[in-house]
C-alpha cells in the first residue's frame, strides 16, 4: 500500500507521454485551402444550423482559386451538446443539407470541449486514408437559448456525473482547483490570472469576429460612463487591475477564479475546407499544411497523476511535435484553449513553451502578449473571442489560418509566421487534440 | 463478486451506510478509489473490496459561488458559497468532495495539506434523500 505521501506537492518529473513508441505518419499529406467562421457571440433566434451557414459562405469565399461545393465529399462535425442546449439530436445530416451537400456523409463527433479539433482530426485521417481528396470539417454550438443554471449543468455532463459533480463541482470549480494547486506549487498568485484575461481581452479588441472585442479598459471605461448617466456614486479604480479585483466589477465564480478568468458562454460555429496535399495548388498558392496531430485522453482530474499539468496535453503535444519533426522554439503562432486563465498558463507548459512553474511568470511579464518572444492567443482566445464549445477547436484554426496567410490585419504577427499551432481541450483535459500547421 | 459491488450505485448505497468502499487488485495489489470493476493498472479482472480508513489531506480547492443547480437546491448561493476541493486519501487514491470545516468567507486562508476525515453529508428527505461525499477539515 502507498505510504502516506502529498502527492500533488512533489517534485516529481512528469511524464511526457509514452516513449519510444514508433513514430506515426500520415499515408498521405492533408492541406487546409479554405477557412471561414461566423462571427462568436450571442445570437438570439439563430440555431447552429444559421450559424454553420455563415461559417461555410465565409469559408466558400477564403478558396482563393475557387473550388465547387460538389466536390466536398464527406462532413465532420464537431458539435458538443446540441442535444441539450438546443433540444436538437443528430445534427451532422441537418448542417449538411442546409448547405445543400446531401447526400454526403455526415458525422457528428462529440468530445466535449475538444469535438471540434476531434472533428478535424477524423477529418484528416479520412483524406489521408485515401478515401476522400476533400472534405468538409464543421464545428457548431448555439449555448445562450438556456438560462446560465442549466447551461452550468449542460457543460457538467462533460465531467463524471457520478463522482466529480456530486462534490459540488462546476467547470470554473474544477480550472480553479487545478489553479490552487499550481498557486501552492509555483507561487502563482490570484494576481496572475488577471493578467491572462488583460492579454486576450487586448488581442480580442483587434479581432471582429469577438464577442468581447473591448479591452478591459474600454470595460471599465464604459462602467464608469454608465453610472454617470445614471446618477450613481462613480468607482474610482485606478487601472484596469484595481477594476479586476473588485469583487463587485469582477465577481468570484469559483475562487480564484473571477468573471473575467472564465470565457463566455457563446453562439458560434467555424468550417474548414480539407483536401489531399497533390491537390491543394488548385485551390490556393498559400495552404496550410497540417505537418503533425496528436491526441490523447485522461481520467476525471482526480485520478491523475497531478493536478498542475494537463496529461492529455502533453502527450497529445507528444504524437504532434514528433510527428512534425519540430520543437516548440519553432512554433511562431498558437492558439491554446483558454477556457479558463489557469488553463492558458497551463498549456503554455503543457505544449513545451515554458518549464513547469514557468508559465505563470512569463504571463506576469508579458512574454505571452502579441508583441512578446512567444505570442499566445493573438485572436483574443476563447476568454475574449468566445467559446461556442463545439465550434472552438476549429474556430482556432481560423486564427491560425488567418496569421499564417499574413491576413489577420490589424492584429497580424510581424515577420511572416509560417508554423502554427493549435490546443483544443475537452472538459479538464479528458480529451487533448494538438495539431501543427504549415504554410508552404 | 459481481461488478454491481464496484459500481456507482452502489458506492453511493455505501456512503448511505456511513462506508467509504473502494476496490484493490487482488493480483497486483492496486487500490481503487472510487471503486472500478477491473484493475486499470494491471489489467486484471480479480477484484475485491476494501473499506478505506476515512482519513485524507487537501490536495486542492475551490470555493463555487456559482454552483450546480443541486448545491442551488441545497441552499448555497454567491452570498453561501461552499468549498469544493481534491482529496488525497490515506490509501493513496484521490476523489472529488465537497469540503466541511473551512472559511469559506476568506478562500485564500484555506491550506493545501489540510488534514480531513471523511464526513457524510445527507440532503433532502424520504425518496428524494440524497447522500454525497464530504470531507470535514
Amino acid at each position: 500500500m502507498p505510504g502516506f505521501v502529498l502527492l500533488f506537492a512533489g517534485e516529481a518529473e512528469l511524464n511526457y507521454g509514452e516513449k519510444g513508441m514508433k513514430q506515426r505518419k500520415l499515408q498521405r499529406g492533408v492541406a487546409i485551402v479554405g477557412a471561414g467562421m461566423s462571427k462568436f457571440g450571442s445570437f438570439p433566434g439563430l440555431s447552429s444550423r444559421d450559424l454553420f451557414v455563415e461559417a461555410f459562405q465565409e469559408m466558400s469565399a477564403s478558396v482563393d482559386k475557387g473550388f465547387d461545393p460538389r466536390d466536398i465529399e464527406a462532413l465532420f462535425i464537431g458539435n458538443y451538446s446540441s442535444d441539450l442546449f438546443e433540444g436538437q439530436g443528430h445534427t451532422a445530416p441537418i448542417m449538411t443539407d442546409w448547405v445543400g451537400l446531401t447526400p454526403r456523409p455526415a458525422t457528428r463527433l462529440e468530445d466535449a470541449c475538444a469535438s471540434g479539433a476531434a472533428a478535424l482530426r477524423q477529418g484528416m485521417l479520412a483524406v489521408a486514408s485515401g478515401l476522400y481528396d476533400m472534405v468538409l470539417v464543421g464545428g457548431i454550438e448555439k449555448m445562450t437559448d438556456l438560462p446560465i443554471e442549466r447551461v452550468t449543468d449542460t457543460l457538467a455532463t462533460a465531467a463524471d456525473m457520478t463522482y466529480e459533480i456530486p462534490a459540488g463541482f462546476t467547470f470554473p470549480g474544477m480550472y480553479a482547483a487545478m489553479a490552487t494547486a499550481y498557486m501552492h506549487k509555483y507561487g502563482a498568485t490570484t494576481d496572475t490570472f488577471l493578467r491572462v484575461g488583460y492579454k486576450n481581452h487586448e488581442h480580442g479588441s483587434l479581432n471582429p469576429k469577438a464577442q468581447f472585442g473591448q479591452r478591459i479598459v474600454d470595460i471599465m471605461e464604459a462602467r464608469k460612463a454608465s453610472a454617470v448617466k445614471k446618477g450613481l456614486p462613480v468607482p474610482q479604480w485606478a487601472d484596469e487591475y484595481e477594476f479586476l479585483r473588485d469583487n463587485r466589477a469582477n465577481p468570484q465564480i469559483a475562487w480564484p477564479m473571477r468573471l473575467y478568468d472564465c470565457s463566455p458562454v457563446s453562439d458560434g460555429a467555424a468550417a474548414v475546407l480539407l483536401v489531399s496535399e497533390d491537390l491543394a495548388r488548385n485551390f490556393t498558392d498559400a495552404p496550410l499544411h497540417i505537418i503533425g496531430s496528436g491526441q490523447a485522453s485522461a481520467p476525471a482530474l482526480h485520478s491523475r497523476d497531478t493536478l498542475t499539468a494537463i496529461p492529455s496535453a502533453r502527450e497529445a503535444a507528444r504524437q504532434a511535435y514528433e510527428m512534425a519533426g519540430v520543437t516548440p522554439a519553432d512554433i511562431n503562432v498558437v492558439e491554446v484553449h483558454d477556457c479558463f486563465t489557469i488553463a492558458e498558463i497551463i498549456a503554455s507548459e503543457d505544449l513545451g513553451f515554458f518549464a513547469p512553474g514557468e508559465g505563470w511568470k512569463a504571463a506576469e511579464d508579458g512574454v505571452t502578449m502579441r508583441g512578446g518572444a512567444r505570442p499566445i492567443n493573438t485572436s483574443g482566445g476563447l476568454k475574449s473571442k468566445g467559446h461556442p464549445v463545439g465550434a472552438s477547436g476549429v474556430g482556432q484554426v481560423i486564427e491560425v489560418w488567418k496569421q499564417l496567410r499574413g491576413q489577420a490585419d490589424k492584429r497580424q504577427l510581424a515577420g511572416s509566421p509560417a508554423l502554427g499551432m493549435t490546443h483544443n481541450v475537452g472538459g479538464t483535459g479528458q480529451t487533448c487534440v494538438v495539431t501543427i500547421y504549415e504554410r508552404r | 463478486m459481481s461488478s454491481l459491488d464496484f459500481s456507482g450505485s452502489k458506492f453511493y448505497a455505501n456512503l448511505a451506510e456511513k462506508r467509504l468502499v473502494g476496490s484493490q487488485c487482488k493480483k497486483c495489489g492496486k487500490t481503487f478509489f472510487p471503486p472500478r470493476p477491473m484493475c486499470t493498472e494491471c489489467h486484471s479482472g480479480e477484484m475485491e473490496t476494501v473499506e478505506l480508513s476515512g482519513k485524507g489531506k487537501l490536495a486542492a480547492y475551490t470555493v463555487v459561488y456559482v454552483g450546480t443547480s443541486a448545491m442551488n437546491a441545497a441552499g448555497f448561493d454567491r452570498k453561501n458559497p461552499y468549498c469544493a476541493g481534491v482529496v488525497e486519501l490515506a490509501e493513496g487514491p484521490c476523489i472529488s468532495a465537497q469540503i466541511l470545516g473551512v472559511d469559506v468567507t476568506k478562500p485564500e486562508s484555506i491550506q493545501i495539506g489540510t488534514e480531513l476525515s471523511v464526513a457524510y453529508i445527507e440532503r433532502g428527505e424520504g425518496d428524494v434523500k440524497k447522500i454525497s461525499l464530504g470531507f470535514q477539515a
